[in-house]
């Protein structure tokens, strides 16, 4: 066996990651230039407003409320060790609003509406659907991607601040309910802690995950293999990809935000 | 006219189409016949652009059909897919309709409606349909929505891909006969792949034979069965024996 096989193996694994980075980017690009360009299709715009936003506000409302009621109890928690019990309402307040009010809605965004189109366009592409829409001079990357990516655009930092608001209410009904807070001070706190910059961040980190996972959807949906096993391959892969570009985001706009 | 010169297409070491010329005169129609994974459907796709040929030219009414403007070259064209590839979001007058319901053929909704009516009346099946989704249809209901789709523009060149394939000899005799009604009606000029050589019989004025990459047989459908060639003869008797191998 040569001795730098392995090099030469990981090598290729690089350069090919490198090339997906090259596709993945020129896909978003190219998508990005259909939302600009005629013609739209404000049908296909509505409906993709109603699935990602809309339809996604139950799963988001009840990740964000448990998710706030259990960061208020552990800090609570954390917090007695060292008799730091009152600083319930500031910090379930940043911590929703800065780190898991976005990057939680942002994971589920990834795990239902990325899975949802991807599976959609692959389903569409083995059927010859995207073929179809060629044939009827329609462009897919016009009709399928540009709708679905602007209106992530749009829905998901709104997903967000609801995402923000429910979870601090969370912490709020448990803090108040069990934990002897008074709610007139616990209210007064949170917001007098929370700064325009926290809810800003909160925000872009909200577009910038809709985006990712709306292009992810879209990307491996339209490069699906064949059959039902490419059509599941697609859906895990734009999932995968999507949490991990997601999270890589966070931790680079957390960067930008409050270490510049 | 269509004409295809010299085309070759290979995906990884499959060496699809390898040099295929085919000539199709305008307001015929032709059938290309082949066993499976031949490049039948590969080279309908090469014309429509869906694929780029690795090497040589398609000529459309003797224009490059790779240049130009695409949204006007694919209007003139109407496909009936395989299997049918209505689109599952909407209901079937809006599938029908498609291509007047946006972009330069765009219509008013209500004229649209009406026209993809008439085209699916016109292909036997009733307006009551019009509101259905494609889930709600047969294999056979859904290919004659295709059809409907294909010809509600009134285009010039219609292809059909596989058009009886999954269907009941009886739907298939259906179909075989519309697709012949509506191209002679209409004047249009007509590409079908098949391996059913009732469509071939039903459908064709000429019958081009792929193997191997390239047209083996081509002429007009009375003289296929007297045509001397021996992949042509294979093919029609379903024999084992000859110069396509039966283990592909």
């Amino acid at each position: 066996m040569n001795p730098l096989s392995p090099l030469g193996g990981l090598g290729r694994a690089i350069l090919n990651l490198f090339a997906v980075f090259g596709r993945v980017a020129l896909f978003a690009l190219d998508a990005v230039s259909h939302i600009v360009r005629p013609p739209f299709y404000p049908r296909e715009f509505a409906l993709a407003l109603l699935n990602i936003g809309w339809l996604s506000l139950p799963v988001v409302g009840l990740t964000a409320i448990f998710t706030g009621g259990a960061l208020a109890l552990q800090i609570y928690a954390g917090g007695a060790r060292f008799n730091a019990e009152a600083v319930v309402p500031q910090i379930v307040a940043i911590g929703m609003v800065r780190e898991l009010g976005p990057v939680l809605v942002g994971l589920m965004i990834a795990a239902r509406v990325t899975s949802s189109i991807a599976a959609e366009i692959a389903t569409m592409k083995v059927t010859e659907q995207i073929d179809a829409l060629v044939t009827l001079s329609t462009h897919p990357m016009k009709y399928l991607t540009a709708p679905r990516v602007l209106a992530a655009l749009i829905t998901v930092p709104a997903l967000v601040g609801v995402g923000d608001i429910i979870g601090i209410a969370g912490g709020y009904t448990v803090a108040t309910q069990n934990l002897g807070f008074n709610p007139a001070a616990y209210l007064k706190n949170t917001v007098d802690f929370l700064e325009a910059r926290d809810i800003v961040s909160s925000l872009v980190k909200g577009a910038a995950f809709g985006v990712i996972a709306a292009i992810m959807g879209c990307y491996y949906g339209m490069n699906s293999g064949r059959g039902a096993q490419g059509v599941g391959r697609a859906t895990k892969g734009s999932v995968e990809a999507a949490a991990v570009l997601i999270l890589a985001a966070n931790f680079v706009l957390t960067g930008v935000f409050f270490s510049l | 006219m269509i004409r295809m010169e010299n085309v070759h297409k290979a995906f990884g070491e499959n060496h699809v189409l390898q040099g295929m010329n085919l000539e199709i005169p305008k307001g015929t129609s032709m059938v290309i016949i082949g066993g499976s994974g031949t490049g039948k459907s590969v080279a309908l796709k090469c014309i429509l652009g869906l694929i780029k040929p690795d090497n040589g030219m398609i000529y459309v009414d003797g224009k490059d059909a790779t240049k130009g403007d695409r949204d006007a070259f694919l209007a003139r064209f109407g496909m009936l897919f395989q299997g049918a590839a209505l689109f599952d979001s909407l209901p079937i007058w809006q599938n029908v309709a498609f291509r007047l319901l946006r972009g330069p053929l765009k219509r008013p909704a209500d004229y649209a409606r009406e026209i993809a009516i008439d085209k699916l009346r016109r292909v036997g099946l009733k307006a009551n349909v019009a509101d259905r989704f494609p889930a709600e249809l047969s294999g056979g209901m859904q290919k004659r929505v295709g059809l409907a789709r294909a010809i509600a523009a009134e285009p010039e060149i219609i292809f059909f891909d596989e058009p009886t394939t999954g269907l009941d000899p009886i739907m298939s005799g259906v179909i075989n006969d519309l697709i012949r009604e509506i191209v002679t009606e209409m004047g249009a000029t007509a590409m079908t792949i098949t391996h059913d050589m009732s469509s071939v019989r039903a459908i064709a004025d000429n019958v081009a034979m792929l193997h191997g990459g390239v047209i083996q047989w081509t002429g007009p459908v009375g003289q296929m069965d007297a045509s001397g060639d021996p992949y042509v003869e294979q093919f029609i008797s379903g024999s084992a024996e000859g110069p396509i191998e039966a283990v592909r």
